[in-house]
């Protein structure tokens, strides 16, 4: 276990079948999480962060095509039956979905489905599993959790019910936790509330965390490693201080200049045209060519770039690396 | 104040407006007293988080809701008791921008019908060439290309769903304009162009915003002024530097020290002010100063006084009886 | 802009060519449009002819649908009511429709005293038996075609206005109705101009449904002799008369009950495709939703 990653994803690509045709929605996404780490995905909508997720725990769509290699625990998964991947993933992954109101049941009492997954993955009696869910929901900061185990989830605030939602994916002790998006409902305040309480359980827990999230200051707060993903690909990958000291790609730098900076002045943001493409119509090439800044050559509208060493662990995808000055440009 | 007179300058006030909703689990202070004035060119920033009544005090500005009690003038005119036939002349003033650019567009309307409406309900050009013309000076004025004018809204991405918002704002040439979280449901890069295009738009026509948002670094990019609410209450006002820089309604802190900065080093080695619980019911609001049962500094008289405006600088003014020393006490206490 | 509108239309048209479905249903209602209008000349004989030497016939080279009690050609006569029975659907329908959603507009977008007192009125409306409420609709305006399609009309009123309501109910929530009432927009145009259009899908598939149940209702009239007067043919009247000769005459009850079933299904077929393809959403197949993110 000390080692081995907890979950490592090599070569994942998804393509989605819709009726204009394939989407490729992921193309070719190496990444890995340790035990005790947060991996954080960071993108746009349509960037595949939350695609590949899912792909690689077997919650695609349908319709998705799923290739690559995908080890859980030294376990391949993409080669097994889906029962027994669905068990692996009971018992071993948790998941934080954005919307808390849409991720539990509105006419089950809370301590139902929390104790739920604990019956049903670690095989508890009802008993055990219902003090283990009292537990959970005090863990994760309920008040008076043994009261309101048998409240409904309309009767919780918004924050109250993705803690609910973390007590449910912690139910069975999971060795990873998936958080997609999950304070991006929520309060600014309630935030940092969840942003603590998950940095608090996995000090506590060991647990490795993949947060997906489009926040590049949550993703300051709470990440060991971050990938930053657009039309599909990674395109700057590695530790958090490295990339958020030294952006090496376009649209990394472009992302970090679109927050307004409270002390930079009143001078207009720094902006990249367009929008992010959509999997459906990517631009041939590099993903992000229609929309670069630094664009140099034709080349970028027909290769794509490949991803290059910056400093220890960190990588860019991109042809001109060498080219353009360390820093902050673009 | 109420008593002075109003400077040309006022472009819409509200004096001390109160909203309630009446729903089945009580009666909703939605707005509770508040008092604002937006002047011409300037932008005003509200801030808030979910159930501070921001959004109501917009609509309330273009008699969207109606006001319990209070008063609504724009232009000077006092509108509160206006019809609903004379309220449809006040709409032309005030424009509105909403916070998801899909679900305010009509889907089966194209995007030069939906630029246009404002022109057709208020008569403001003939029908047919002129119209199109003033649609395609309005889609020019927004970045968006003559094309797109026969486009329907799901044809369109997020950021330029929200150009088209912005453009049938324009197109009645109002006093203000409302800006619902015009940005919350964009993309973050397209998020920056959008406020980019606000900006420019006021200083090459002279606009006037009031920018609503739960976004305080976004509030305090775009906005000449801040007021920060809580609980259908304005807690504090003042230039956003002063806000920025030195708080003074431990609400604001709190607020402030809750956004997640983009720097990993300090991340680490921040102290944040995590507040506990929830914000309370609009029902039934906590007696004395709202924000008791959250603050970290509250006291016992803080129970018992309702603490009103007052000023802790020039044009800097917050609603704690302990103003000032709250803040510097909480600053203090997570530091250590 | 009513160029684009043309556009819309123009796209829609093309879109429900694609539809094999659609094109079966269109090409049935077409057929039967052509017979409605020209049904009488189309006719092999009369369709009052009485022939007492060829009573009860079955289908035969002479008589290809067979002959009734009183030797009447069963083609003829099921040729010719077809005029009869898309008038009475067709009129009817409009009947309810024109009716039901006005008061369901009104009542769905004003909400308070209003739409309770539309809404109750229409509860009653629709708690009265259909043939009740004819008999009474008759006795004030005396029997005949044009008595049952108002009766028809009157008792689908409520179900149009209800489906209306119900959308107009959702849709006036959305913000795109708000943006709308922020513009200044008067509410004739807010009802007109945003909401209708955006609830007029349930209303084509409501409409493509009260179309075969009216041609279905004028049966059960004309049977109790408040509807289409004999000797007069129509659809429902065959069906009804040939019951007493199931056993006998299986033809008599057969083609009628075909004829109505494909009308009916046609109806429907064309119905569904029409409600898929004036969805805005639809016309670019394959929207470029943004959902795998």
């Amino acid at each position: 276990m000390s080692d081995c990653p907890v979950l490592d994803i090599k070569g994942l690509t998804v393509t989605l079948g819709t009726r204009r045709g394939p989407a490729r929605a992921v193309a070719g996404v190496d990444w890995s999480v340790r035990a005790g780490q947060t991996l954080a995905l960071v993108g746009e909508s349509g960037s595949g962060k939350s695609m590949s997720v899912l792909a690689a725990t077997g919650l695609a769509p349908r319709s998705a095509r799923v290739t690559g290699r995908v080890h859980l625990l030294g376990t391949e998964l993409t080669g097994l039956p889906e029962d027994r991947r669905r068990r692996m993933r009971g018992r071993h992954v948790g998941f934080v979905f954005q919307d808390p109101t849409t991720s539990l049941n509105p006419v089950l009492t809370v301590g139902r489905q929390v104790s739920e997954a604990a019956e049903e993955h670690l095989g508890m009696t009802r008993r055990a599993a219902r003090a283990r869910a009292v537990e959970l929901l005090d863990l994760v900061g309920i008040p008076s959790a043994a009261r309101r185990i048998d409240s409904y989830p309309h009767q919780f605030s918004g924050g109250m019910r993705q803690r609910v939602v973390i007590a449910m994916a912690l139910a069975c002790e999971p060795d990873l936790l998936i958080a997609d998006e999950p304070t991006t409902a929520l309060d600014v305040t309630t935030q940092a509330q969840i942003v603590e309480l998950v940095a608090d359980l996995q000090r506590r827990l060991g647990t490795a965390v993949v947060w997906i999230t489009h926040d590049l200051g949550v993703v300051a707060g709470t990440a060991d490693e971050v990938a930053v993903m657009y039309g599909g690909r990674i395109v700057e990958q590695g530790p958090v201080d490295a990339v958020f000291a030294h952006p090496s790609h376009p649209y990394t730098s472009a992302l970090l200049a679109a927050r307004p900076d409270p002390a930079a002045g009143g001078a207009d943001l720094i902006t990249i045209r367009g929008a992010p493409p959509s999997p459906l119509d990517l631009p041939a090439g590099c993903a992000f060519w229609p929309r670069c800044p630094v664009r140099a050559d034709a080349r970028c509208e027909h290769e794509v770039p490949p991803l290059v060493p910056v400093s220890a662990g960190h990588h860019v995808r991109t042809f001109y690396r060498h080219q353009r000055p360390t820093g902050e440009d673009g | 104040m109420t008593t002075q007179t109003v400077p040309a300058d006022v472009v819409a006030e509200l004096d001390d407006l109160t909203v309630r909703f009446p729903t089945p689990a009580g009666l909703v202070r939605a707005v509770d007293g508040v008092s604002l004035r937006v002047r011409r060119g300037e932008t005003l920033g509200l801030v808030g988080e979910s159930g501070s009544g921001k959004s109501t005090t917009g609509l309330a500005l273009l008699r969207l809701v109606d006001p319990t009690s209070g008063r609504v003038r724009v232009t000077g005119q006092d509108v509160t008791q206006w019809s609903r036939r004379r309220l449809r002349g006040l709409r032309r003033r005030v424009a509105m921008v909403f916070q998801d650019p899909h679900a305010s567009l009509d889907p089966r309307r194209t995007v030069a019908a939906s630029i246009a409406e404002p022109l057709v309900v208020h008569r403001l050009t003939g029908a047919g060439a002129a119209r199109r013309r003033r649609v395609e000076e309005l889609l020019d004025m927004v970045g968006l290309r003559h094309d797109l004018a026969d486009r329907h809204p799901h044809e369109l991405s997020g950021g330029q769903r929200q150009r088209v918002g912005i453009a049938r704002a324009l197109a009645g040439e109002p006093d203000l304009i409302v800006l619902d979280e015009p940005i919350a449901s964009l993309d973050l890069s397209v998020q920056a162009q959008i406020m980019n295009l606000l900006r420019g738009l006021q200083r090459e026509l002279g606009l006037t915003y009031l920018f609503i948002a739960h976004d305080l670094a976004a509030v305090e990019h775009m906005s000449d002024r801040v007021a920060v609410m809580y609980l259908g209450r304005i807690v504090e006002t003042g230039t956003p530097a002063q806000i920025w820089q030195t708080p003074a309604h431990p609400y604001t802190a709190a607020l402030l020290s809750a956004i997640p900065v983009p720097d990993p080093q300090v991340e680490r080695h921040r102290r944040r002010i995590i507040l506990t619980g929830d914000i309370p019911s609009p029902v039934d609001p906590p007696a004395g100063c709202r924000f008791r049962t959250r603050c970290p500094q509250a006291r016992p008289d803080c129970a018992r006084t309702d603490p009103t405006l007052v000023e802790v600088g020039p044009g800097h003014r917050a609603a704690c009886l302990y103003a000032g020393d709250a803040v510097r006490e909480m600053l203090a206490d997570a530091s250590r | 802009m009513s160029g684009s509108e043309e556009k819309t239309s123009r796209r829609a048209l093309s879109a429900l060519r694609h539809d094999p479905l659609a094109v079966t249903g269109s090409l049935v209602l077409l057929l039967l449009v052509v017979v409605g209008v020209g049904g009488a000349w189309l006719a092999p004989s009369g369709v009052n002819e009485v022939d007492v030497d060829r009573m009860l016939q079955p289908p035969s080279w002479s008589h290809p649908f067979g002959t009734d009690e009183l030797g009447r050609d069963v083609l003829s006569r099921v040729l010719v009511a077809t005029r009869v029975s898309l008038q009475v659907g067709v009129v009817s329908v409009g009947i309810a429709l024109v009716a039901g959603v006005t008061l369901g507009l009104l009542a769905g977008y004003y909400r308070g005293w209003l739409d309770n007192l539309l809404m109750r009125c229409m509860d009653v409306l629709f708690a009265f038996p259909v043939l009740l409420l004819a008999v009474a609709i008759v006795a004030v305006l005396g029997p005949g075609l044009l008595t049952a399609m108002i009766a028809i009309g009157v008792v689908y009123t409520p179900i149009f206005a209800r489906v209306t309501r119900s959308g107009v109910l959702s849709v006036r929530e959305q913000v795109f109705v708000r943006a709308a009432v922020s513009i200044g927009a008067s509410d004739l145009r807010i009802m007109r101009r945003h909401v209708l259009p955006n609830v007029a899908a349930p209303l084509i598939v409501q409409t493509s449904l009260s179309l075969a149940f009216a041609i279905l209702s004028e049966a059960a009239l004309s049977f109790l002799g408040l509807g289409v007067q004999p000797p007069a043919p129509a659809w429902g009247r065959m069906l009804y008369d040939g019951r007493g000769f199931v056993t006998e005459a299986w033809w008599l009850g057969v083609f009628p009950g075909t004829a109505i079933f494909l009308t009916v299904l046609a109806f429907n077929l064309v119905g569904d495709a029409l409600r898929d393809v004036l969805d805005p959403r639809q016309l670019t197949i394959g929207e470029a939703r943004r959902n795998a993110g």
